[in-house]
């Protein structure tokens, strides 16, 4: 059985929640008192209707003021499918949160109101989907029930969304159309809309495929542990640990490391110390040379046949999430794989409006959940790969020196 | 190549805990003797033989455990050769002249959080690694996988760091530590899969066995130990039980049971329409929002 990670971005007026109690309620992941706790939870409040958003909203906070703040996780699993739901908010005060949310989903759930059409929070949302590199959207056109179920109001709406896909680089879309708060179309057909002749939602997410979404040509190996029991018998072993983020490797294999540059050829495998013959993302393994290396926590092992950009000037999209601002000259600790150096803000190329893919350049400082192009240089060069095309490789964070804390995504772009 | 889903939440596991090893100077991996951080041992052997752990195992022991995880964690300590370091709650509650709680349903399990802050400062530790999953109750849904904890061990749900991707950043300052969760992702039925799969071996107590227990507000209590102090309405009975998670004898339920096997564990499970911890544990049914205020006090 694989796994699915999707993401459902939104807030309780949008539906997003209703929409997750209603897949969990409905494929019956949801328990016998959990759902008494909801029960309860919904008599305090005035209709008395079993309200299965409240499923969903976790801190005091959230409750309180009936919005989600952070990401949540909730897990439900098929007989075909196990899924991880990332469950982000919607507001454009939390983006942060969903950027932090998507970078690690297959598949994002964008929702639209039937009664608004394509409005700034799905502009917003999708730029998000499309800039974090998530390989299938779901335009999920929701309250159907309050348009009489049209099927025009859908195609435009359709039409509407294909225009805006355009301009961004997302690669499946799939239109559903629903009532969330009904359990039309999303686990059981809707009755209501015949015309409807494809998937349901639970039926898309159990059958799309997402094997294919596997990076297996750029074969990928930070270093993260040196594994040396230095022990009689063991004298001489010297294990490298880490987990392949890409591509495949092959006993035998030719490979190169980076920063160094220094080459050998792959001698073991091992995962849990047994032999393997070959290795591939996403494998947690133990990695053997044929020659003494230098390689430390921070190197890159990739094989010689497919090598990563290495440069100490680099292009990349970033988000900021730190209430300080992002100026120009301002310095970070640039953290790719598990590779740190210092690194000082160039250039903010331009500033991009999140609402209208606005470009806006002359920006000369980036505050909380703003998105931008911007040049960084490094201490020492970074290797990786371009974001479009290794999202593993290709994303990295920013790390304030003083708070410690991560305070900015990176989609790197290229060398600039 | 297609990975299982065990697979990739193994390899997951894997990734995080030698994070662990390559970011922090002085780890440790929380063992208790309860299933999750069984799991979590079975996948530090894989992370990092031949070698040694980069941490050692320490447990919390609040004097009110069960007697079989306790023979479980000293035998594995011993079997796999590592070092195992255990502190009282008991010491905590005299050194510091703790208040016990006291009356019907009184536990020590919110005391083992002094206790854990002083084995924390006495080692210096500035990681934990424990085996809480995000399945388990809605505040921890929203935890990251590194959860940076101030001195006092509060986990404040507002200032979270950003977590992308698999970069885990473990940078604190002096005094902070970092609770590490290597199997959020995991729900409970994953771990016994995994359990099952690996064939790892358990405390005799999560399989079905005739047990002494309490009828106590419709839960089934143990008697072990003289814990629980009986009350005049609490009815004495003998029930075929097992134990669906292993904490601290005074808020853990036993569940009527047959399964003598891991495959009829499982079967049970799966059927189940109650909770894990909704069936077995009396310390988050106290409030809504019990776990978000036990994590702020820095309970794991």
């Amino acid at each position: 059985m694989d796994l699915l990670r999707f993401i459902t971005a939104g807030s309780v007026d949008d539906g997003k929640s209703t929409l997750i109690g209603r897949l969990l309620y409905d494929s019956k992941s949801i328990l016998a008192d959990q759902l008494e706790a909801i029960e309860r939870a919904s008599k305090s409040r005035d209709d008395g209707e079993i309200d299965l958003a409240l499923l969903t909203d976790g801190l005091r906070s959230e409750r309180e003021q009936g919005i989600t703040i952070d990401v949540a996780y909730r897990y439900f699993q098929t007989p075909v499918r196990k899924f991880i739901i990332v469950d982000a908010p919607g507001h454009i005060q939390y983006t942060r949160n969903m950027v932090t949310g998507a970078s690690n989903c297959q598949l994002a759930i964008v929702l639209v109101d039937a009664r608004h059409g394509v409005a700034e929070q799905t502009r917003r949302h999708s730029l998000i989907a499309s800039l974090l590199g998530i390989p299938h959207i779901v335009v999920a056109i929701n309250k159907m029930d309050l348009v009489d179920y049209s099927q025009d109001v859908f195609s435009d709406i359709c039409i509407h969304y294909a225009e805006l896909a355009q301009k961004l680089n997302v690669k499946h879309v799939t239109y559903i159309p629903m009532s969330a708060l009904n359990g039309d179309n999303v686990v059981d057909r809707s009755e209501s809309m015949p015309w409807y002749e494809g998937q349901t939602l639970l039926e898309h997410l159990e059958t799309v495929e997402i094997a294919d979404d596997l990076n297996l040509t750029q074969a990928r190996f930070p270093v993260q542990y040196v594994i040396r029991p230095q022990t009689p018998e063991l004298h001489d072993y010297r294990g490298y640990a880490g987990k392949i983020t890409s591509g495949q490797f092959r006993k035998g294999d030719a490979i190169t490391v980076f920063p160094s540059g220094e080459t050998s050829t792959i001698d073991a495998i091992e995962i849990a110390e047994t032999e393997l013959e070959e290795a591939a993302t996403p494998m947690s393994v133990v990695m053997h040379l044929a020659t003494d290396v230098d390689i430390s926590r921070g190197d890159l092992i990739v094989r010689s046949d497919s090598q990563p950009l290495s440069s100490q000037t680099v292009e990349a999209m970033l988000c900021w999430m730190d209430s300080k601002e992002f100026k120009v000259g301002n310095k970070y600790v640039l953290q790719v794989g598990t590779f740190r150096t210092r690194c000082s803000v160039r250039e903010i190329t331009y500033q991009v409006n999140v609402n209208t893919y606005e470009q806006i350049e002359g920006v000369q400082q980036l505050r909380l959940n703003d998105l931008a192009k911007v040049i960084l240089r490094t201490a020492q060069p970074i290797s990786f790969d371009p974001y479009g095309t290794n999202r593993a490789s290709g994303g990295a964070i920013l790390i304030d020196e003083t708070s410690n804390v991560t305070v900015g995504a990176l989609m790197l772009v290229g060398e600039a | 190549m297609k990975l299982d889903y065990l697979d990739q939440l193994e390899s997951e596991a894997i990734h995080i805990m030698r994070e662990v090893a390559g970011q922090f100077e002085r780890p440790a991996l929380l063992f208790s003797g309860g299933k999750d951080s069984i799991t979590l041992v079975h996948l530090a052997l894989k992370a990092f033989r031949p070698g040694k752990f980069p941490f050692p195992l320490v447990h919390i022991d609040t004097g009110h455990n069960f007697q079989e995880a306790l023979d479980y964690r000293d035998a594995m300590a011993e079997r796999i050769g590592e070092k195992l370091i255990v502190r009282y709650v008991e010491d905590t509650i005299r050194e510091k002249k703790l208040k016990e709680p006291t009356g019907r349903n009184a536990t020590r399990n919110g005391l083992q959080t002094f206790t854990l802050l002083d084995t924390i400062e006495e080692f210096e530790f500035d990681a934990c690694i424990g085996g809480a999953r995000r399945d388990e109750e809605k505040a921890r849904a929203k935890e990251r996988v590194f959860s940076v904890r101030d001195e006092f061990g509060s986990w404040d749900p507002k200032r979270q760091r950003p977590e992308l991707w698999n970069l885990y950043n473990g940078r604190i300052h002096k005094g902070e530590n970092v609770r590490v969760f290597p199997i959020s992702n995991w729900t409970e039925l994953d771990v016994w899969n995994y359990i099952r799969r690996e064939k790892i071996q358990l405390p005799s107590i999560y399989f079905a066995h005739d047990r002494e227990l309490l009828i106590r507000d419709g839960k089934l209590m143990a008697t072990a130990g003289g814990v629980i102090k009986p009350e005049a309405d609490d009815q004495r009975v003998t029930r075929r039980v097992r134990f669906r998670t292993v904490g601290d004898i005074s808020c853990t339920a036993a569940s009527e049971s047959t399964a003598e096997t891991l495959d009829a564990v499982i079967d049970e499970i799966q059927a189940t329409r109650i909770s894990e911890r909704g069936e077995t544990r009396m310390d988050d049914q106290l409030s809504e929002a019990a776990m978000e205020d036990r994590k702020k006090g820095g309970y794991f």
